[in-house]
């Protein structure tokens, strides 16, 4: 995110008067734990992607193929581990 | 000539709401107030205004409704009084950190225990950290001057904030008196129509009102909104001044009467200013040097106004109609002393509480307070701030 701006800066009411700024807002820095890819291990079936409640996992639609995480918008929360069925693909390592 | 009708407060503001014509009025019945909003219920079946009119369950809702309505892109009023504001409260403070300029009439009653239907400050008071502007009202003229004044001061671009007309409830909601009433066409050219800043419904420019907003922004954008309210003075004072080349009636932050001249002052809100009209007139004539100042606008606390006005006399009696439990007085007491603490010279200041759940004051209370003031001030010290004025020990 930009330098914060000062108070004499704000958009009167603090209303947000630009739409579709959500991603402007890294919310990577709420984690305490991060997961982490071993792709060796990974079969690619896509359930980190349709579970990730941030939209945080990159895949590659055309090949099919997982990627990675996006860590500037992944929090944490360890879902894509818990339901991998892939054991030891994804793993939640503190930050 | 001005057309002059006998209306009672609510009927006064119920015809400004009339004749200002707003967007959307939200409201929920309550005592004294409830008076207005049924008459201006009339305007909207007779057809005679294009509001839509929300019936909502409670307070809360109705002020919930004003504020949407308001991000919306609408102008919007609402009227209500002592335990429905308080049932407003939350929102209150949303209204105002949103700098929607809402327009509310509040008909000042006892907030509860035990319930009381009738007129103390108690109501308003509790929500004079909202965020909101309070303008007292002496007389039923006063609510109908106010009312539309209220709208141009809210809507204005330095402005936009939300703006409390409050009047003494049944003293002055209840009863009739003589109001010179303005035009239809001279209203709404005074108003001039409204312009939306940010409206919801302006689907091209897509907004965000009330987002989460924590340590990294909350700070900031509480210091734009106390620079808002803060900057409202001069607006006012405009506003003022304009209403009296329109009507004939001048308005200013605060009146003083009979004050050039006086070494003693008494400070009060509302109808009691009427009162002590007469306490002064009356001392005057013994060759007092007596004086009121009457405070009109009460947020923003026009500091200034008050050191220029009080600077000069010797002892001061602030009156309160409310009290501010374990507090060191009054809420009127506490702003005009601190006020005064930086003044070139500064009077003895006693606080006298008085009319709690609409225990009348006469006259003489009035007198009695300063006569007291004036003992004080010849003593050189005061050995009691606070004080009573028609209470049975």
């Amino acid at each position: 995110m930009d330098k914060l701006k000062g108070w004499k800066e704000l958009v009167p009411g603090g209303l947000i008067v630009e739409a579709g700024n959500a991603k402007e807002y890294k919310t990577g820095d709420w984690r305490t734990e991060k997961p982490e890819l071993n792709l060796e291990k990974c079969i690619h079936c896509f359930f980190c992607w349709a579970y990730c409640p941030d939209g945080a996992v990159i895949v590659d639609a055309e090949t099919g193929k997982m990627l990675a995480f996006n860590y500037d918008y992944c929090k944490g929360c360890g879902i894509c581990a818990s339901i991998c069925p892939a054991k030891g693909a994804i793993t939640m390592v503190a930050e | 000539m001005a057309k002059v009708v006998g209306f009672n407060g609510n009927a006064a503001v119920a015809y400004a709401m009339k004749q200002i014509n707003p967007d959307v009025v939200a409201a929920y019945p309550i005592t004294p107030q409830t008076d207005c909003v049924e008459r201006f219920a009339e305007y909207v079946s007779e057809g005679l205004v294009d509001s839509e009119f929300i019936t909502v369950e409670s307070e809360h809702s109705a002020m919930s409704a004003c504020i949407g309505a308001a991000a919306a892109g609408g102008r919007v009023m609402t009227a209500t009084a002592a335990n429905g504001l308080a049932l407003m409260w939350e929102m209150l403070y949303i209204a105002a950190s949103m700098r929607l300029p809402i327009v509310m009439m509040v008909a000042n009653r006892a907030l509860s225990g035990n319930i009381n239907i009738h007129c103390d400050h108690s109501d308003t008071m509790g929500a004079r950290d909202a965020g909101w502007i309070h303008l007292f009202s002496e007389n039923a003229q006063e609510a109908y001057d106010n009312t539309i004044q209220a709208i141009k001061i809210a809507e204005d671009l330095g402005v936009r904030l939300p703006v409390m007309v409050t009047q003494d409830g049944f003293i002055i909601s209840h009863a009739v008196e003589r109001v010179e009433i303005l035009e239809d066409e001279e209203v709404k050219n005074f108003i001039g129509a409204y312009q939306a800043c940010y409206p919801l419904l302006d689907l091209n420019n897509p907004v965000t009102y009330g987002p989460i907003d924590l340590f990294d922004y909350y700070f900031e954008h509480k210091r734009s909104q106390i620079e808002a309210i803060d900057n409202c003075l001069p607006v006012i004072e405009r506003v003022g001044k304009e209403f009296g080349e329109l009507s004939g009636r001048n308005y200013e932050l605060l009146e003083g009467y009979r004050l050039e001249d006086a070494e003693y002052a008494v400070v009060a809100l509302g109808s009691t200013c009427g009162t002590a009209r007469e306490a002064i007139d009356s001392l005057r004539e013994k060759g007092k040097k007596v004086g009121l100042l009457k405070m009109r606008c009460f947020r923003p606390f026009p500091r200034e106004s008050v050191i220029e006005a009080l600077s000069p006399v010797k002892g001061v009696a602030v009156l309160d109609r409310s009290v501010s439990f374990g507090g060191f007085g009054g809420p009127l007491f506490t702003e005009v002393r601190s006020a005064l603490y930086d003044a070139p010279s500064r009077p003895l200041i006693i606080n006298f509480f008085y009319g709690l759940g609409g225990r009348d004051i006469y006259p003489e209370d009035i007198e009695k307070a300063l006569e007291r003031t004036e003992e004080v001030v010849k003593a050189g010290k005061i050995e009691q701030h606070i004080d009573y004025l028609g209470l049975r020990e």
